[in-house]
């Protein structure tokens, strides 16, 4: 049995650097995805909204707004 | 009924500090329970009057805006004495008889400074981001602030936390770490708080009515969340008595060394960098009035920053007891980091693109823009001092303290001031400022500040370095360091006056602000209804 530090270091550097690399990769592909540019566009807007008041409450939810409009 | 239980939580509170301070084992923890008796039994009163009163019925088609114009107020006034101890250090070191007998273990240089650096950044950056993240989050998720008072709590919460803070640094109450100077009661408290903050945050972001979370939340919000977490572990320590301020650590030697800069380095990675950067993806597009440059790069740009940022901590201790692998690994992170840092800069620049001519005319857009300018210059000079070989020269020595402040006054002071002109009419519904001629002059003193002071510590910081190495042909060192110290006078004189010019352009700021306030001209477009709150 080896000692705590020999395991958790073998482990961070060859598991847990792999795992770190590509959820940051995969990260980097998705925000590059195809399609994604209509969606950065609007959300890029958002500060040129709602700047003096919140959006009243019986407007419909715009959080649901892109995916209707995928469907 | 909360009412009650807030009652019940005070009074509590009032009886132990008091207890406590019977018992006091030093001064600073006698001092520190007397204030925290006094302020719960003022806030009792407070609470004992608005009891059983009607309630007054919130406007929830309204942002919440009285706790950003006090985290406003409070920037401003905050930042005008950071400036000011850190001006009064700046001489004692050029002028050692201003450190005065009769202020001995008070007011000399060894006190003063953990209250310069902890003013200008928990104090004036801290309630800058608080300010910020409140008006940001609201605006951008369509929603008020979730929580009621919880927002006012985290306000005057980490006020009292200052307050606590900068009373211990005088009056010796010091853990020792830097940037973590506070005692073990203290850094409690501000964990109560800044837990507040995060649950009245991610509270607002979970009621937004926008589809999407802008990617200046997203930076706000890993600032909250690492702040936490760093300050957690690195205030990992066991008091030595529950009647005083000394606490242990539980970490020793090399481990305590490591955690601390671990901290230090996301502290400015993570607070001053992250959230700030929060700010500017908000309040440069707004005051440019155009979307930011590439929103994919503002993604990228986070992303990159907070894989790389948390392990660049190491190239603090290099050639010490740290092993040869953390510390490379420290430098290697550190020398990578500068790209993302360069894409978020050429990001928040190329936000004007098309939009140039504002520069001329706009002394506010100016003002961000610089600061972004100096984030780009102090991400390329941190990258490069990290390297261990540049390192052995310039760790020690004022280089050191040049770069932290083109990064401090120019990165975030810069960004802070420009939030501020930004927010001061918005606030308060005011048609503009009350002067651009104003602006115009604090930002040129600030800038030629910023130069002197760079400048300045760069000269002696090299002069310093290469005059410790210097041995003769024998072998023997030829510099004692007292005459590095000689030789650092005029140098030390012309930072002084750097920071002299940075000090009377935040007082211009200040008067600026409070006349927008007092004489500025009302907004014609003004909501109708004048928030009351």
């Amino acid at each position: 049995m080896e000692d705590t530090y020999t395991i958790l270091q073998v482990i961070a550097r060859s598991w847990g650097a792999m795992f770190m690399l590509l959820v940051f990769l995969s990260v980097i592909l998705f925000t590059l995805r195809p399609g994604s540019r209509k969606i950065h566009r609007d959300t890029a807007n958002i500060p040129f909204r709602y700047d003096d008041k919140p959006a009243p409450a019986e407007a419909p939810d715009m959080t649901r707004q892109f995916k209707e409009a995928r469907q | 009924m909360l009412d009650y239980v807030k009652l019940l939580i005070l009074g509590v509170v009032v009886v132990c500090a008091a207890i406590a301070a019977n018992y006091a084992r030093d001064v600073a923890y006698l001092i520190h329970m007397i204030i925290i008796m006094l302020t719960a039994a003022g806030v009792f009163i407070w609470q004992l009057r608005r009891t059983g009163e009607p309630a007054v019925p919130v406007p929830t088609h309204e942002y919440m805006d009285g706790p950003i114009r006090a985290a406003a107020i409070a920037t401003a006034f905050w930042g005008v004495v950071g400036f000011l101890v850190g001006v009064v250090i700046a001489f004692q070191l050029a002028f050692p008889v201003l450190n005065f007998d009769w202020a001995q273990g008070y007011l000399n240089f060894g006190r003063l400074r953990p209250l310069h650096t902890s003013a200008v950044i928990f104090a004036f950056g801290g309630n800058a981001l608080l300010a910020g993240s409140f008006y940001i989050v609201q605006r951008t998720s369509a929603a008020r602030m979730w929580g009621g008072g919880l927002t006012w709590f985290v306000f005057w919460g980490y006020q009292f936390f200052i307050v606590l803070a900068a009373t211990g640094y005088v009056l010796g109450s010091t853990s020792g770490h830097e940037y973590a100077e506070p005692e073990w009661y203290v850094d409690l408290w501000l964990t109560v708080v800044w837990v507040a903050f995060l649950l009245v945050f991610l509270g607002t972001l979970l009621k937004r009515k926008e589809p999407h979370i802008y990617v200046a939340n997203w930076f706000l919000l890993s600032f909250i969340v690492t702040v936490a977490m760093l300050h957690v572990v690195n205030n990992l320590q066991i008091p030595v008595s529950i009647f005083g301020s000394e606490s242990v650590l539980v970490f020793g030697g090399v481990q305590a060394a490591m955690t601390q800069w671990w901290y230090g380095h996301n502290a400015v990675g993570f607070f001053l960098t992250a959230g700030f950067l929060g700010l500017m993806y908000y309040f440069i597009p707004k005051q440019a009035e155009r979307p930011v440059y590439s929103y994919k790069l503002s993604i990228i740009h986070f992303w990159a920053l907070i894989f790389l940022y948390i392990w660049a901590g190491p190239h603090h201790l290099h050639y010490t007891a740290l092993p040869d692998w953390a510390s490379t690994l420290g430098m290697v992170f550190s020398v990578v980091l500068w790209m993302p840092s360069w894409g978020g800069m050429i990001n928040g620049l190329m936000t004007l693109s098309g939009a140039w001519d504002k520069l001329r005319t706009d002394p506010i857009l100016r003002m961000m823009v610089t600061s972004v300018a100096f984030y780009g210059m102090s991400t390329f000079e941190g990258p490069m001092m990290s390297i261990r070989a540049v390192n052995s020269l310039s760790h020690y020595t004022d280089w050191t303290i040049g770069h932290v402040h083109s990064g401090a006054l120019g990165w975030n002071g810069m960004i802070t001031f420009g939030m501020l002109y930004y927010l001061f009419p918005k606030l308060w519904n005011r048609e503009r400022l009350y002067s651009l001629r104003l602006v115009s002059w604090h930002y040129w003193l600030a800038t030629i500040g910023i130069v002197l002071y760079a400048a300045s510590m760069w000269v002696t910081g090299i002069m310093e370095g290469l005059m410790w190495r210097e041995v003769d042909a024998q072998g023997f060192l030829v510099n004692s360091f007292a005459d590095t110290v000689e030789a650092k006078f005029p140098m030390y004189v012309v930072r002084g006056v750097g920071g002299l010019m940075f000090l009377t352009g935040a007082l211009i700021m200040a008067y600026n602000l409070w006349m927008t306030v007092r004489k500025g001209p009302a907004r014609a477009d003004a909501p109708a209804t004048v928030p009351a709150e």
